[in-house]
């Protein structure tokens, strides 16, 4: 059984590719079923993120714009 | 008039049936199927150094195999000390804009003449100073951090044993994560069987 563990990840102030390549470690170190906050304020990771988990089979569960920063809810698969 | 006409018959076989089952096994074959990607780097300088590693980072983390292979200038992306350098000579492309002092000046593209940068000494390096301090500035990740994200991420680096020899270098300059010294023939049959393959 897991347990839902919920890690946040904060990218504010980083560029392309570092965003994808953080995510990817930070999924790295969590069990199947847990959730990744994201935050960034990357423009671009908007579309990254969501090809990224595409590709990887994770699941974008949430996806949102707040005071001009971009929040991600990805669970690993 | 006999009845001598054939009557051609349908192999016996359900069609639907069959184009599932080919589907399916289509489907198998391509979720197992790991992406890979080649790339060859030729260019050592700090502009060009950023797409090899941008590209072969992030395609590691999207689960691919990749190779890069460093050849001619490329191999000083390899260099254990990693001194960089942009040249705007001759390359009208490149934005000659200031990192410090206010907006409206950051925003403002110098021309200058191709006859200053040629001449006044320490210009490249004035230029590649300003370059970084503008990329550091825009959260854009240095050389040194993409690399050593490509090797945790186990992005295989191969490098040109010609390009060692002729330009008089030792193998004692570059990073030991190396992890081949190879020629075209080495390499080309990864690059076959590679589902992308870029030359840069």
């Amino acid at each position: 059984m897991n347990v839902e563990a919920t890690t946040t990840l904060d990218t504010r102030g980083l560029n392309c590719p570092l965003p994808i390549l953080r995510t990817r470690k930070a999924l790295n170190g969590l069990q199947s079923g847990d959730t990744l906050h994201l935050i960034s304020s990357d423009p671009g990771s908007v579309k990254d993120i969501d090809s990224f988990c595409k590709q990887t089979g994770n699941e974008l569960l949430e996806n949102f714009t707040e005071s001009g920063e971009y929040k991600f809810v990805i669970r690993k698969i | 008039m006999g009845n001598t006409a054939k009557v051609i018959q349908e192999p016996v076989m359900d069609r639907n049936l069959f184009n599932d089952w080919f589907d399916e096994r289509m489907a198998e074959r391509e979720a197992a199927h790991v992406p890979s990607m080649t790339i060859i780097a030729t260019k050592g300088t700090l502009d060009m150094a950023y797409p090899p590693f941008i590209l072969s980072s992030t395609a590691a983390a999207l689960g691919w195999d990749v190779s890069v292979f460093f050849t001619f200038y490329g191999l000083n992306l390899l260099k254990k000390d990693l001194d960089l350098e942009i040249s705007p000579l001759g390359n009208p492309a490149m934005p000659m804009k200031m990192p410090v002092g206010p907006e409206w000046l950051r925003k403002m593209n110098m021309n200058i003449p191709n006859i200053v940068m040629a001449n006044v000494p320490g210009f490249e390096k004035m230029a590649s100073g300003m370059m970084k301090k503008t990329m550091k500035d825009k959260g854009v990740a240095t050389i040194e951090e993409l690399r050593s994200l490509c090797i945790e991420a186990d992005v295989k680096l191969v490098a040109c044993q010609m390009t060692v020899d002729l330009f008089s270098m030792d193998q004692s300059e570059f990073i030991p994560e190396i992890q081949d010294w190879i020629g075209a023939a080495s390499f080309l049959p990864t690059a076959q069987k590679s589902d992308v393959s870029l030359f840069i």
